[in-house]
């Protein structure tokens, strides 16, 4: 019995298999959050304190790879254009956010510019570059790494190879308490989980993004027609609209979202040569698993290997790498055009 | 060559001289006598390397050229084989060094490549075209990441040093002469066998899978695994280079099969052109003569920015490489309505 018979058809069965095994797995994962763990699980798996931990550090990194991956899956979805210099992006975005928040001593500020400065590079690059090699796949991808090796080169010339940490604002900076019992005192004490208040902030931060996105996509105008055009790039040429500018707004919103992602990101970790293949790696895992072109694909896909990549940080740290490709090869093997990816 | 030949016509051996032409015997002479007019460093540093990295390139040729599948995951299974080697053999690490003889070490770690090539060639054609791309850049990162994090293994940042090519026949064979004549008589063999097996019936069907797969599908042919065999055949390419990469560097780390390494091999194939076996070794021969002479240019540092920018001027120019500059210089060479991709594109 396999995932792509259950999804295909006569489902009612299989569905209801699939959807038990959920709930159970759901019900387990509330279990694991709520109880305090009995003594045999905590010599089998470790404290509960680590295990929550790395599930809401998953969780941010996802949001942080959402963010990231959105902008290169719709960049695909509508232009057919792998954009190999979306890593690029994310970490020339941190570094100017980095250099503008320093030099105006506003976090804030750091984040507009980063956002903005990339949003125009974005424009420039469909402008200058895409329109130019139209239609030839191959070529634009190529034309992409050349950019991605010539960015990544430049941007050592101008920031040397150190490592960069913003400082966050002090309204966002803190621990919370969550209302999670990590373990009981002697005296009878409950240990409540503290967590990064920032953090926290990060994936409510991607998933406010997440549902404006969705909100732009499938609520209004210029929505439709990027729906549109992911569907059917000439038709929607055809009936008027002016594609080119279309994809324009897409590239600016993409890479607008990689250097937001890029300062956001930059002061959870740190911002360092080498961080543009990280998120450009995350961006492919998410984008194959997810699927190309879909949003919602790219959330999903997010959450699985932000969560893979923590949880294998924590429980086989060096072999963590070898679990998020698992999980890319299994999807590849199963439904190729991604989990929630249109047959192509 | 007797004088009755001629009565008889020409001999298998003059038609294949005459089929070949001057300009391959030139070269080949050229490159067995290179060595014995520079010096050592000319011969190793350059000469091998070029050559080990036309290798590598020449296995992306094979995919991307015949299968029309670029894969970014070539120097990954150079790098394989080279972790193999390092494994099997003999390090001073200390760390896994099986110690097994080197004609028992070398062989088994090209199979290994090419086993993991295949395996990677059957990932990869669960997708076809761009995606080939990003699944392959996929794996390589993630190669690199692995190695560089595990080190029960691969002894993550720090690699393996100190493995040694064989003393043979009374000569040490990481000495600059007998290296660089063990690199083009691999290399040389690497590119006889491509430019027959392209013509061969696998080839053929290869490049027709490149040009229809539905309709190779439709009359019989099985797609995938000949893909999946493409993949293995230019696994065993890359993996030869890949020992021989080994011996060249003395060592392997997680930083000879970096990303920026993986993407570095693409570079020099497309540079050098995809349409024909020689052209990575083109590519290579360029991508290494700026590596080591652009200090000279323009510092050190700033290599990647130079070739990068040489990279996306050949795109742009050329999309066939210095092969296609070649053919645009000299018309008569290749005639124009084999060239589709010039119009208006300058």
């Amino acid at each position: 019995m396999n995932a792509s018979q259950a999804g295909t058809q006569q489902g009612v069965t299989a569905r209801q298999a699939w959807a038990l095994i959920g709930l159970l797995a759901a019900a387990a994962l509330v279990w694991l959050f709520l109880a305090v763990w009995p003594e045999g699980l905590v010599s089998w798996m470790g404290p509960k304190k680590t295990f929550v931990n790395a599930i809401f550090n998953g969780v941010t990194v996802a949001g942080l790879y959402f963010l990231v991956a959105s902008g290169f899956t719709l960049v695909f979805g509508l232009m057919r254009n792998v954009n190999l210099a979306h890593g690029s992006l994310y970490l020339l975005g941190a570094y100017i956010g980095y250099s503008a928040a320093n030099w105006t001593g506003y976090w804030l500020i750091g984040i507009a510019a980063g956002m903005l400065s990339m949003a125009i590079v974005g424009v420039l690059l469909q402008y200058f570059v895409f329109r130019k090699l139209e239609g030839d796949d191959l070529r634009q991808t190529l034309v992409t790494i050349g950019i991605s090796i010539v960015a990544a080169d430049l941007m050592l010339a101008v920031w040397g190879g150190n490592t960069y940490q913003f400082s966050v604002p002090e309204w966002l900076d803190g621990a919370i308490s969550t209302p999670i019992i990590t373990a009981i005192k002697s005296n009878g004490d409950a240990v409540y989980m503290k967590y990064p208040f920032y953090r926290l902030m990060v994936f409510v931060a991607a998933v406010v993004i997440g549902i404006g996105l969705w909100l732009i996509l499938n609520r209004t105008r210029v929505g439709m027609m990027i729906q549109a055009g992911v569907d059917d790039r000439n038709m929607l040429a055809a009936s008027g609209v002016n594609v080119q500018l279309v994809f324009a707004v897409v590239f600016a919103i993409g890479a607008g979202l990689a250097g937001f992602a890029g300062v956001v990101g930059g002061s959870v970790l740190s911002v360092a040569p080498g961080e543009d293949v990280r998120y450009l790696l995350a961006s492919l895992v998410v984008v194959i698993v997810g699927g190309m072109g879909s949003v919602t694909g790219a959330a999903v896909g997010a959450l699985l290997v932000g969560l893979a990549e923590q949880i294998g940080l924590v429980y086989f740290p060096t072999y963590g790498v070898v679990l998020t490709f698992i999980i890319m090869v299994i999807v590849l093997a199963i439904r190729p055009q991604g989990l929630m990816g249109a047959a192509r | 060559m007797s004088i009755t030949d001629i009565a008889t016509g020409p001999s298998a051996v003059d038609r294949f001289f005459q089929q070949l032409g001057a300009a391959p015997v030139i070269l080949a002479v050229a490159l067995i006598i290179y060595p014995l007019i520079v010096p050592g460093f000319f011969t190793f540093q350059i000469g091998g390397q070029i050559l080990i990295l036309g290798m590598i390139g020449l296995s992306l040729m094979v995919l991307a050229g015949y299968g029309g599948m670029v894969s970014l995951a070539q120097l990954t299974v150079a790098g394989i084989a080279g972790y193999g080697l390092a494994i099997f053999g003999i390090n001073s690490v200390g760390i896994m060094g099986f110690g097994w003889p080197w004609w028992i070490a070398a062989p088994m770690a090209i199979a290994l490549a090419a086993t993991a090539a295949a395996l990677i060639g059957l990932i990869s054609v669960r997708t076809s075209g761009i995606y080939t791309i990003m699944i392959t850049l996929a794996i390589a990162t993630a190669f690199y990441y692995f190695v560089n994090q595990n080190y029960t293994l691969f002894n993550g940042f720090s690699g393996y040093r100190g493995i040694q090519p064989p003393t043979l026949f009374g000569l040490y064979w990481r000495d600059p002469l007998p290296f660089y004549y063990l690199c083009l008589a691999s290399a040389a063999l690497a590119y006889g066998l491509v430019l027959y097996g392209a013509r061969s019936s696998f080839g053929l069907a290869l490049q027709a899978t490149r040009d229809n797969p539905r309709r190779m599908r439709a009359i019989g042919y099985n797609v995938t695994a000949i893909k999946v065999f493409a993949y293995f055949l230019a696994g065993l390419i890359a993996g030869t280079a890949g020992v021989l990469y080994v011996w060249f560097n003395g060592r392997i780390s997680p930083g000879t099969i970096s990303v920026a390494e993986s993407i570095g091999i693409l570079v020099i194939a497309v540079i050098g052109g995809l349409r024909h076996p020689i052209g990575p070794f083109l590519g290579a021969a360029v991508y290494v003569l700026m590596k080591t002479f652009a200090i000279d240019l323009i510092g050190a540092e700033r290599f990647n920015t130079l070739i990068g920018l040489v990279f996306l001027a050949i795109v742009f120019i050329s999309p066939d490489g210095i092969l296609g500059l070649w053919q645009r210089l000299k018309p008569h060479l290749a005639p124009t309505s084999l060239r589709p991709h010039h119009e208006g594109r300058d």
